[in-house]
């Protein structure tokens, strides 16, 4: 079950499979492409339309909402880029959610370490712990979260404000994927460490962090993803600029509601960062939510 | 259950060095120095362990203590004051929160809007998402990349996927508008998101547009783990294409959809972000769920009482029906998984 966390490096296996699986069903007829086709339209439609918007002009817009830009104005990029608050925004959600990945990845795996690998009384408890925190979302401690952070922690409209409670509230899910992982590592590997003299501790760091890379990679992309899209916490924690970027879309949004290309344009930046990382670790995080989801 | 026989192994160990083969049946891990005589040093190596053991999870329990649990103590706590944010917890005023909350209108809707989206998301998700599934785990050019796409919408910050629709359903202006008047058709007069009559369904159908793509990437994966000799034999059988579908790898991806399904609704129950964004949980109240209620309770009308009954209800309505479920169908998948990985044990 594990297994479809640790196939990584498996591929060309995976690829063979695919092989046969193509010579037991060649279905790629017309009408299988014309389906596809439509799924795709429906998909990246909103995304593609919203691209183009920002290349038009809000008279384009209200004229020929359905049409393509003619001509191409770049007018409302640049005004976003040059704007300044565009990038602090985006300085903002990029310290925040590296600061919350870094904690979730480092926290996560020294936790996930005894509950898979050490036998003590009440690790199973423990471990329950951590599976109940998955059921709880951050918005049922949102008021006190927002108490706490801004009043007795005097963390209110920083970055560690927003970053803490979120590696808090991402190391359930963390310690979930990540115990399998460290469980499924062989015990011989272990022996052979301890025979050589080396203690827990040297096992952990020399042997343990290095082969379980993949898996805090995996971890680590879901936390990053998670914070680089969060609203609700910095909505209630972050104001003017200290914001991030969904704060700055959803407001930008809302103070220039009759500038539907200025909205396209600044929306589209914003969602560039998150697809140029999703393209990049697409792997990563295909295989995170399919091990979350078997493990 | 690992553990309580490793716990037994331990006291046994000392004195059980000639019958070295009871006690390691139960072991998944091997312990350093463990099997060595000499109860001293045995001790020594047990507070040691000890102090690893805290050492690792120190960090994160203290994290996940201050800003998890804490917050939430903190939520029950709230709710049975009377509190508007200021001053000392004083006005004491028992089960009042939560009558209030369960004799609100606004919130008994919200709480109908969570359980319309929980079953809707399933009722829409499932099908399309198996259809496409389905349809791309067949033989064709550019799978891959139709994969990616596909998963894009999910990847996007609720908030992007909510601004971009927020424009597209502009009443008259928005390209929805636009399309459906090009084919005859006219919006409502106030807006897909402004008429209460159609405001919920919408969200329904842009929030299908954004998970979507989970839903058939996890049913993708499930598919590809059906070993081909089933699909083979199936064929050898002279089943066909949609045969095979049917009776081999729709039931074979069980486990998987049960476990998508469960967490398809703990995401529904906590909807916020596109509600917030598209309609703010108006028009007239259409499509407030209860995350919103409270969100709007606590920082808008500072009832902090009032939010934090609100969030525990929200919370033990979350707990009721994912023990539910884990009772009545997510028990039939943990079941085997067990009985497997004792057999690897004691292999």
């Amino acid at each position: 079950m594990t297994a479809a966390v640790l196939t990584e490096p498996a591929t060309p296996g995976q690829s063979g499979t695919h092989r046969t699986r193509r010579r037991a069903f060649g279905g790629g007829n017309p009408i299988v492409y014309g389906l596809a086709l439509v799924v795709v339209a429906v998909t990246v439609g909103p995304v593609l339309y919203g691209v183009l918007g920002g290349f038009r002009t809000n008279a384009q817009l209200a004229e020929n909402p359905a049409g393509l830009p003619d001509p191409w104005v770049l007018t409302n990029y640049a005004k976003v880029l040059t704007s300044g608050t565009f990038w602090q925004y985006a300085l903002n959600s990029t310290v925040i959610a590296v600061t919350t990945t870094a904690i979730v990845v480092v926290f996560g795996i020294m936790a996930a370490y005894p509950l898979a690998r050490y036998q003590f009384r009440g690790r199973e408890q423990l471990f329950l712990v951590f599976v109940l925190g998955l059921l709880f979302p951050v918005t049922v401690a949102i008021i006190p979260l927002f108490i706490l952070v801004t009043g007795s922690l005097h963390l209110g409209n920083t970055w560690w404000g927003v970053a803490l409670p979120q590696a808090a509230f991402a190391l359930p899910m963390t310690v979930v994927i990540l115990r399998p992982f460290l469980q499924a590592l062989p015990d011989e590997l272990e022996e052979a460490a301890l025979l050589d003299g080396a203690s827990r501790i040297g096992f952990f760091w020399r042997i343990l962090v290095p082969l379980s890379g993949p898996g805090m990679v995996t971890v680590g992309v879901l936390a990053f993803v998670g914070s680089w899209n969060a609203y609700l916490l910095p909505l209630l924690l972050l104001q003017g600029d200290m914001k991030t970027l969904p704060l700055g879309v959803a407001d930008f949004s809302s103070e220039h509601a009759s500038d539907t290309a200025g909205v396209f344009a600044f929306t589209t930046l914003a969602m560039i960062p998150a697809l140029v990382f999703f393209l990049a670790m697409q792997k990563r995080i295909v295989n995170g939510l399919q091990g979350a989801v078997k493990g | 259950m690992p553990d309580r026989t490793a716990e037994v192994a331990d006291r046994d160990a000392p004195s059980a060095s000639s019958t070295p083969s009871v006690p390691s049946a139960g072991r998944t891990s091997v312990r350093p120095a463990g099997g060595g005589p000499g109860g001293r040093r045995r001790t020594g190596s047990q507070w040691r362990k000890r102090l690893e053991i805290l050492f690792f999870t120190a960090p994160a329990l203290i994290l996940f203590t201050l800003f998890v649990v804490w917050p939430i103590i903190k939520a029950v706590q709230f709710s049975f004051y009377r509190w508007k944010g200021f001053g000392p917890l004083v006005d004491f005023v028992g089960l009042k929160n939560y009558v209030s909350v369960l004799q609100n209108d606004v919130f008994i809707g919200a709480l109908e809007h969570n359980l319309i989206v929980v079953v809707m998301s399933i009722v829409l998700q499932l099908p399309l998402g198996l259809a496409i599934a389905l349809l791309l785990n067949r033989r064709m050019r550019g799978q891959g990349t139709l994969r990616t796409i596909i998963f894009v919408p999910y990847v996007l910050a609720e908030v992007i996927a909510g601004v971009v629709w927020f424009q597209l359903l502009q009443p008259q202006y928005g390209v929805i508008d636009t399309l459906l008047g090009a084919v005859g058709l006219h919006g409502p007069e106030q807006g897909f998101l402004g008429t209460p009559k159609y405001a919920l369904m919408t969200v329904i159908v842009v929030l299908t547009w954004k998970y979507l793509g989970l839903a058939v990437l996890l049913f993708l994966a499930g598919l590809q783990s059906v070993p081909d000799e089933l699909y083979e034999a199936a064929q050898i059988d002279g089943a066909g294409w949609w045969e095979t579908q049917r009776r081999i790898a729709i039931p074979l991806l069980g486990p998987t959809i049960r476990t998508w399904a469960f967490l398809s609704m703990i995401g529904s129950l906590q909807l916020f972000d596109m509600v917030w964004i598209l309609t703010g949980g108006g028009p007239a109240n259409a499509t407030t769920t209860m995350a919103t209620f409270l969100v709007t309770e606590g920082t808008k009308r500072h009832n902090f009482g009032i939010a934090s009954a609100a969030s525990v209800i929200l919370f033990v309505v979350a707990l009721v029906l994912a023990l539910t479920y884990q009772r009545f169908v997510l028990r039939r998948d943990l079941q085997p998984s067990r009985t497997h990985k004792a057999k690897k044990v004691t292999r």
